[in-house]
């Protein structure tokens, strides 16, 4: 009998804001879409998130931010990935981050961003469509 | 995008392994997951890291769920590291039997230990593992032990015949209990009293802490467990770190019972225990494979399904046409 790989995937909460209704959401969403989902809890700093993504062996991770931080939290994150070797993660992120941010972070190699009001299908759909694949 | 970049092959098994002895957090934590899925490298994996495991002291962590467990081990581990050991936790959390999908929520309380060095924290879900979950923990107790961790701690929320197994990796079996929680006997009863070898109330600043004690106490009693080895039951406040020392010593206290006398007959008990659930799966496999390919066994199945023979009868059925009348 084989066993199955499935896809695992971190939500972290960078940053100092403590509202985290979003990240559970989405965290509810994926695990009833059938995925692993380790949550990190609040207030986590890039080396936390990173160190628990390479400890847990994700394949993905979604960011959530409402603090307005994202500019300096999310370069420091795919910067320490990078560094970790670990950038076969796919990163996607949420929270609020105004449109004009978006290229920049997206150059960084964050894959997407997705506003409030998302509906969960749509983020489930992502994940599923681009979650890489392992060997 | 250089972000897209085809993702690295898996490195060989022969590398991951030597990772592991290294110590190397990416190795462990890509063997961990080669074990998880239960991949064809698996095996191989085990083979070459066994002979270096059996170093690590094993303590299983268990109780209801609103115990404070997480808490707990958070503390538990600094003492830990204070004593200047190393530590790997597995946190195993169920998997929805609906979706299949699972919410891995232990790290939360953990998380500040996340970039110690000298800590290792995996979460795992229960999922629908070939040989269960108590297999899948073994394992991944094995990969933590091979790559020089002191302590492993097993985590699992007592409920239920499948923790009861789980927790049996540990050389050490810590039930962990708290005071207000509705069900609280009920979740001890299930078995775990026969196998606890430390009981703590957490939370033993609520006021009917000692209440607790005295419920445990009475339970313990009753049991005829023989033993030299006196469970004790310890009061700890995880959020304030009180108590948890004396936690710690307690059981080094029982590392050292088990190696003074009980040590090597529990080892061999449990090699025996796994060696048996190996060949038990292997063997059970192999020849329901061969029924299945020989056509037999979808015949019996409808059988059964249409109330034509029992599942007991059907299987001995089969198994006289493989083996000829035997019992």
């Amino acid at each position: 009998m084989r066993g199955e790989r499935k896809i695992r995937v971190l939500i972290a909460k960078p940053g100092l804001d403590s509202h985290d209704r979003g990240a559970k959401v989405v965290a509810r969403a994926l695990r009833d879409a059938g995925m692993e989902v380790i949550y990190t809890g609040l207030r986590q700093t890039p080396e936390q998130i990173v160190e628990t993504a390479l400890q847990e062996d994700v394949d993905v991770i979604g960011l959530s931010i409402l603090s307005g931080a994202h500019k300096a939290l999310f370069p420091r994150i795919m910067e320490l990935l990078k560094e970790k070797g670990l950038t076969d993660i796919m990163v996607f992120a949420g929270g609020i981050i105004p449109e004009e941010d978006m290229p920049e972070l997206k150059k960084l190699g964050i894959k997407e961003i997705f506003g409030p009001g998302t509906p969960t299908e749509k983020i489930i759909q992502f994940v599923l469509e681009n979650v890489p694949k392992r060997k | 995008m250089k972000w897209k970049k085809k993702r690295k092959p898996l490195a060989k098994v022969e590398e991951i392994a030597r990772g592991v002895l290294a110590g190397d957090r990416r190795s462990i934590a890509k063997a961990i997951t080669i074990i998880e899925s239960n991949a064809p490298e698996a095996k191989k994996l085990i083979s070459l890291i066994y002979p270096h495991t059996g170093k690590a002291h094993v303590i299983g962590l268990t109780g209801p769920g609103g115990s404070g467990k997480s808490t707990l081990i958070e503390k538990m581990v600094r003492e830990y590291r204070r004593r200047g050991k190393t530590v790997g936790i597995v946190a195993i959390d169920p998997t929805s039997p609906f979706t299949g999908g699972a919410f891995l929520g232990d790290r939360i309380r953990m998380q500040e230990l996340s970039t110690d060095e000298g800590v290792f924290i995996r979460s795992m879900a229960t999922r629908n593992y070939a040989g269960g979950i108590a297999k899948a923990t073994k394992d991944a107790v094995k990969i933590l032990d091979a790559a020089g961790k002191d302590m492993v701690i097993v985590e699992t929320v007592g409920a239920g015949q499948s923790e009861v197994e789980i927790i049996k990796v540990a050389h050490t079996i810590v039930v962990v209990h708290a005071p207000g929680l509705g069900d609280e006997i009920q979740a001890i009863k299930a078995g775990l009293m026969e196998i606890a070898d430390i009981f703590v109330v957490n939370k033993a600043d609520r006021e009917n802490a000692d209440k607790a004690v005295i419920d445990i106490q009475a339970m313990l009693q009753h049991g005829d467990r023989e033993t030299a080895w006196k469970t004790p039951i310890l009061k700890t406040t995880a959020i304030t770190g009180d108590g948890v020392p004396q936690l710690v010593e307690k059981i080094e206290e029982h590392r050292i019972f088990l190696e003074k006398g009980l040590g090597f007959k529990r080892s061999l008990g449990k090699a025996e225990a796994e060696l048996v659930d190996v060949i038990k799966e292997t063997v059970a496999n192999s020849i329901i494979e061969e029924l299945k390919r020989e056509g037999i066994f979808e015949e019996v199945l409808r059988e059964i399904v249409e109330r034509k023979i029992d599942p007991a009868s059907a299987a001995q059925k089969l198994l006289n046409k493989k083996f000829g009348k035997t019992h």
